[in-house]
C-alpha cells in the first residue's frame, strides 16, 4: 500500500469516525460558516449552543423551524443555524416573523436578536407582538450595549456605565424588559445569564413548545466593549459575576427585575400563562363565529 | 354629451351615496359613462361633504366638474360655496327647509323639495338622499327611471330596499308635479336626454 | 394559471380606484396584506379587511409602516402572495424595506396612493410627487418595476400585473396611484376567474442541498423556496453569494448588485406598457401618466381643434423608464410636453432620453388638484412653434 493510499484510508477512517466524535449540536449549525464573528468571551455562541440543544430536546422537526434575526452581533445568529433563516433589517425581525408565522402557522418561528435591535429600534414591534400573543419565540441576547457598532450605550445599559457614547457614564434610566413584556401581554417570560446554560436550554425548549408570544432575555457579556470599558474583567470573570449575582426567583414580580451595574441579576421563569388565546387560534375561532361557518384560513397559496 | 353634476351638503346627509346611485345608474344600467369624485378629508367628516359626478355617452377624461349643469345643495353653506360656479342656465335643486336661495341669475332653474321632512314622514330620516335622487330623476331625462331603480337595488341593503323605493317614488312624484308647475322649458340642457332616449 | 374563482368578484361594478386595486390583489392571489392607516390609501386595506376572511385570508394592521412593509415580506417567504398599501409619509417610512425586497429578491407589491408632499403635505389631495422616490427612495443601487394607472379599471388590471411581474422578476413592484384615481369611482369590469392570468411563484424543483436561493436562471432571476420546505436556506440583506451567505467584498457586491439591476434593465422592453396615439406626423407629443394623462388628453383634443398636430404618449410603465418608446417618438417631433403633478420629476427622464432629438418642456403643478387643460394647451401651442 502506497503512503498516499494509506493516508487516504486513514482520512476516510477519521471521517467515518466523525459522527461519533461530532458535537451533538453540529447538525444544527452551518459548520461551513465557522469560524463565527463573535469575540473571545462573547456569550452569544453559548446561547446558540443552548438553542441547538433545546431544538433537539423539543423533538420538533428542524425543517419546520425558522429563525429570524435583526441586525447586530446577535442578529448574526440566523446565519449560523442550519435552519430556514432570515437576516432582516435593523429592528424589524419581529414584524417579519409576524408575516412568516401568519403565512404558515405550521412553522415554529424564532426571533433571535439583541437588546438594541429588539428593545430600542424595534421596541414598538416587541410591544405589539406581545399584545397580539402571536406564537413567536423571541430570544433576546442582552449584552447591555450596542456591540457591533462599537460599544455605544443602549436602552438597557445600567446607570453609571461607560460606553462609547457615554464617556462620562450613563445616566438615563433603563428598560426592564420582562416587566415591559408582561405589561404588553407576553405569555411566557424568562431571564437567564450565559452562565446558566442548563436552565437556559430547558427554558428555550419550554418556549419552543409554548403556544403564544414567548420572550427569553439572556444576560450576556460583551468583554470587548462593555466589561473592558467598565473594568469588569474578561469573559471568565463575568461568568463568576453571573454565578454569584444570578439569583433564581421563579415567578418573581417582573417589576422587581431592574438591573444595576454590579447588583444581583434576578433570573428564572417569571410568567407562563395559558389563559390568553394565541393570535391565530383566536382569529380562527373569532371569524368562524362571525362568518357563521368554518373560517378556512389559508394564506399560503403558492 | 357631458353633464356635470355636483351634490353638496354636510356629513350624514348621504351625499356620496346619492351621487353613487346616479353614477351607477348611468354607468351600469344605461350603458353610459360616469366618473364620480368626492371632496375628501377632515372637512368631509361630519362637516362639509361634496361629490362631483360627470356622466356622458363617451369616455370621460377630465375627472372634475368645471361648471355644473346640475347642482344639488342640501345646506346653506354648500349653496353659498357652489351656486356661483354653476352654469347660468343650469338646474339647481335645493333642500327647501335648509337652503334659502338668493342672488342667482334668473336663468337658473331652481327646484326645491323638503327632502328631510319627507324622509322623516317615511319613517327614516337617512333616506332623504334617495328622496333627492327621485326628485332629480323626475326633473331630468338624462337617465331612465328603470336605470335609477336598478342602481338603487344594487346600492342599498335588501332589508332597507322597500323603504328606499318608497323614498325614491316620493321624490319622483314631487319632481313630476314640480316640473308641471314650473313648466321647465324643453330646450334647457338639463331637460333633454343626454343620450339614449328612454 | 387562472385566478381562484373564490376571490374574483366577476361582474360589472361601480368602484373607486382603491377598492378596484384591492379586488385586483385578491384576483391576483393575495391573501395577506399588512398595512397602517393613511389617507388616501386606507380604503384599499379597509376593503381587504372586509373581504379577506371570506376567502381565508388575513389583513393585519401593523403598528407602523416599517412593520407593515416587512411583515409582507415575511409572509412571502412563508408562501403567501402579499402586499402593503400606503401614501405620502408612509411610503417614506417603507423605503428601507423596498431596498430589502430588492436585495433579497422578495416578490411583493407596494401600493402608493400619492398625495401632496413633502412631509404631511396635502393628505387628502392628489399629487404625483413620489415618482422618483419609487425609483430611488432606498439607498444603494437597485431597480424596481412601477406602474401608473389612470382609472379604477386600470387599478384593477394593473394590480394583477404588479403581482405577476413581482413573481416573474422576484422583485418589488410598485403601483403608483394618486388620490384622484384612488378616490374616483367609475365602471370596473371584473372578468371571470378563468380569464384572469395569474403567475404562480417560480418555486424550485431542486432537492435540498442542490438549491441555491440566489443562483440566477438564464433570465438572471433565481428560483424561490419557502420556509418549511426543507431547504434550510438563508436570506439576508447583507451583500451575499448565491448561497445567501454574507460576502462583504467589492467583488461579491459587483456581481450581486449588477445582476439585481440587469435582471430588470435587460427586460425593460417586455416591461414597457404605453399608450401611443397620433405621434406619426405630430409636431408635439404630450408625454404623461396617471391622472394627468386624462387631463392631457383633453388638452390634446383642444389643440387638435385648433389644427395643431399633437400626439400622445401615455406611460403606464414608469420604471423601468420606457426609454426606447420615448426615444422613438423624440426622433419624429419638435417638442415633448410633459405635464405632471410635481415640480419636475419624470420630465428629466424624458429630457435625458430625448436630449438632442427634441425639445422637452415640463408643465408643473405642485399638487392639490389637477392641471387646468388650458395650461397644458399653452405648452402644446408654444411647443408647436
Amino acid at each position: 500500500m502506497s503512503d498516499n493510499l494509506m493516508l487516504e484510508n486513514a482520512a476516510l477512517q477519521v471521517e467515518e469516525a466523525l459522527p461519533e466524535s461530532m458535537n451533538p449540536v453540529e447538525p444544527f449549525l452551518r459548520s461551513e460558516r465557522i469560524p463565527h464573528i463573535w469575540c473571545p468571551g462573547c456569550g452569544i455562541g453559548t446561547t446558540v449552543n443552548c438553542f441547538a440543544r433545546a431544538v433537539m430536546d423539543s423533538k420538533l422537526d428542524p425543517n419546520k423551524i425558522a429563525v429570524v434575526s435583526g441586525i447586530g452581533c446577535s442578529g448574526r445568529v440566523a446565519g449560523y443555524v442550519n435552519l430556514d433563516s432570515f437576516h432582516t433589517t435593523h429592528g424589524r425581525a419581529i414584524p417579519f416573523a409576524t408575516g412568516l408565522k401568519l403565512a404558515n402557522p405550521e412553522l415554529t418561528v424564532v426571533v433571535y436578536s439583541g437588546d438594541g435591535d429588539l428593545a430600542s429600534i424595534g421596541g414598538n414591534h416587541l410591544i405589539h407582538a406581545a399584545r397580539r400573543n402571536l406564537d413567536i419565540k423571541v430570544i433576546c441576547v442582552n449584552n447591555l450595549i450596542y456591540a457591533m457598532t462599537g460599544g455605544q450605550s443602549a436602552a438597557t445599559t445600567p446607570e453609571s456605565c461607560t460606553t462609547a457614547t457615554s464617556p462620562y457614564g450613563t445616566f438615563e434610566p433603563t428598560l426592564n424588559l420582562p416587566h415591559l413584556l408582561e405589561a404588553a401581554g407576553a405569555t411566557f417570560i424568562a431571564r437567564w445569564t450565559t452562565y446558566h446554560v442548563m436552565q437556559l436550554a430547558k427554558t428555550m425548549k419550554e418556549a419552543l413548545l409554548h403556544k403564544g408570544f414567548s420572550f427569553i432575555e439572556i444576560i450576556s457579556p460583551c468583554p470587548t466593549l462593555f466589561q473592558r470599558r467598565n473594568q469588569m474583567g474578561d469573559g471568565l470573570e463575568t461568568m463568576k459575576f453571573y454565578k454569584e449575582h444570578g439569583k433564581t426567583k421563579h415567578g418573581a414580580d417582573t417589576a422587581s427585575l431592574d438591573m444595576t451595574k454590579s447588583g444581583d441579576i434576578i433570573i428564572g421563569k417569571f410568567v407562563e400563562k395559558k389563559d390568553r388565546p394565541e393570535y391565530i387560534d383566536h382569529m380562527r375561532e373569532y371569524y368562524t363565529q362571525k362568518l357563521g361557518r368554518p373560517f378556512e384560513y389559508q394564506v399560503k397559496t403558492c | 354629451m357631458l353633464t356635470e353634476i355636483r351634490f353638496a351638503g354636510f356629513g350624514g346627509q348621504g351625499i356620496l351615496l346619492a351621487a353613487n346611485i346616479v353614477g351607477k345608474a348611468a354607468a351600469l344600467f344605461q350603458g353610459g359613462h360616469a366618473t364620480l369624485t368626492q371632496s375628501y378629508g377632515p372637512e368631509a367628516r361630519g362637516g362639509a361633504s361634496s361629490a362631483q359626478l360627470l356622466i356622458s355617452d363617451e369616455p370621460i377624461l377630465y375627472p372634475y366638474t368645471t361648471q355644473e349643469d346640475i347642482l344639488v345643495v342640501l345646506s346653506q353653506e354648500a349653496f353659498a360655496k357652489f351656486a356661483p360656479g354653476m352654469k347660468p342656465t343650469g338646474l339647481l335643486i335645493v333642500e327647501e327647509e335648509l337652503v334659502r336661495v338668493s342672488d342667482l341669475p334668473p336663468t337658473v332653474h331652481v327646484f326645491s323639495i323638503p327632502a328631510t321632512r319627507l324622509a322623516e314622514e317615511l319613517g327614516k330620516r337617512v333616506v332623504l338622499n334617495v328622496v333627492i335622487v327621485g326628485f332629480l330623476a323626475a326633473l331630468t331625462h338624462i337617465i331612465t327611471k328603470e336605470a335609477y331603480l336598478e342602481a338603487l337595488k344594487a346600492s342599498v341593503p335588501k332589508a332597507l330596499l322597500d323603504l328606499n323605493l318608497r323614498a325614491f317614488e316620493k321624490g319622483y312624484a314631487c319632481g313630476l308635479s314640480a316640473r308641471q308647475r314650473e313648466a321647465l322649458p324643453e330646450e334647457t340642457a338639463v331637460s333633454e336626454p343626454a343620450w339614449s332616449e328612454p | 394559471m387562472p385566478a381562484d374563482p373564490k376571490a374574483v368578484l366577476t361582474g360589472v361594478h361601480f368602484l373607486n380606484g382603491d377598492v378596484a386595486c384591492c379586488e385586483g390583489a385578491l384576483a391576483a392571489g393575495a391573501r395577506f396584506a399588512a398595512g397602517y392607516p393613511i389617507t388616501p390609501s386606507t380604503e384599499i386595506v379597509e376593503r381587504f379587511a372586509s373581504r379577506a376572511p371570506e376567502v381565508g385570508g388575513v389583513f393585519i394592521q401593523m403598528e407602523d409602516e416599517l412593520a407593515a412593509s416587512i411583515a409582507l415580506q415575511g409572509a412571502v417567504w412563508g408562501g403567501a402572495k402579499s402586499f402593503t398599501v400606503t401614501s405620502g409619509p408612509g411610503f417614506s417610512l417603507m423605503m428601507e424595506h423596498v431596498g430589502y425586497a430588492a436585495m433579497t429578491e422578495t416578490p411583493c407589491v407596494f401600493v402608493d396612493v400619492q398625495r401632496g408632499g413633502p412631509s404631511t403635505g396635502l393628505p387628502t389631495l392628489p399629487a404625483q410627487g413620489d415618482m422618483m422616490q419609487a425609483r430611488w427612495g432606498s439607498h444603494g443601487d437597485y431597480e424596481v418595476i412601477a406602474l401608473c394607472p389612470n382609472s379604477p379599471q386600470e387599478c384593477f388590471d394593473l394590480t394583477i400585473k404588479c403581482f405577476n411581474w413581482a413573481e416573474d422578476y422576484r422583485n418589488p413592484v410598485v403601483l403608483l396611484m394618486d388620490e384622484c384615481v384612488g378616490h374616483m369611482t367609475e365602471k370596473v369590469v371584473i372578468p371571470p376567474a378563468e380569464q384572469i392570468d395569474v403567475t404562480p411563484r417560480h418555486l424550485t424543483d431542486k432537492r435540498p442541498g442542490d438549491y441555491l436561493p440566489f443562483k440566477p436562471c438564464d433570465n438572471l432571476v433565481p428560483e424561490m423556496a419557502h420556509a418549511g420546505d426543507g431547504y434550510r436556506f438563508h436570506i439576508t440583506g447583507v451583500t451575499h453569494d448565491e448561497r445567501g451567505y454574507l460576502a462583504v467584498t467589492s467583488q461579491a457586491q459587483d456581481k450581486l448588485v449588477r445582476r439585481l439591476c440587469d435582471k430588470i434593465r435587460s427586460a425593460a422592453d417586455q416591461l414597457t406598457l404605453v399608450e401611443e396615439e397620433g405621434t406619426e406626423d405630430a409636431d408635439v407629443v404630450v408625454v404623461s401618466y396617471g391622472i394627468t394623462s386624462r387631463v392631457a388628453e383633453r388638452a390634446i383634443r383642444m389643440a387638435r381643434e385648433r389644427g395643431l398636430k399633437v400626439g400622445k404618449l401615455r406611460l403606464i410603465t414608469i420604471w423601468p423608464f420606457p426609454e426606447n418608446r420615448v426615444r422613438a417618438v423624440a426622433r419624429r417631433v419638435k417638442t415633448l410636453v410633459v405635464p405632471e403633478l410635481n415640480l419636475g420629476q419624470m420630465v428629466y427622464e424624458v429630457e435625458r432620453v430625448a436630449g438632442g432629438l427634441a425639445r422637452t418642456v415640463g408643465v408643473t403643478h405642485a399638487g392639490g388638484g389637477v392641471h387646468r387643460p388650458e395650461d397644458i394647451l399653452a405648452a402644446i401651442v408654444e411647443g408647436a412653434q
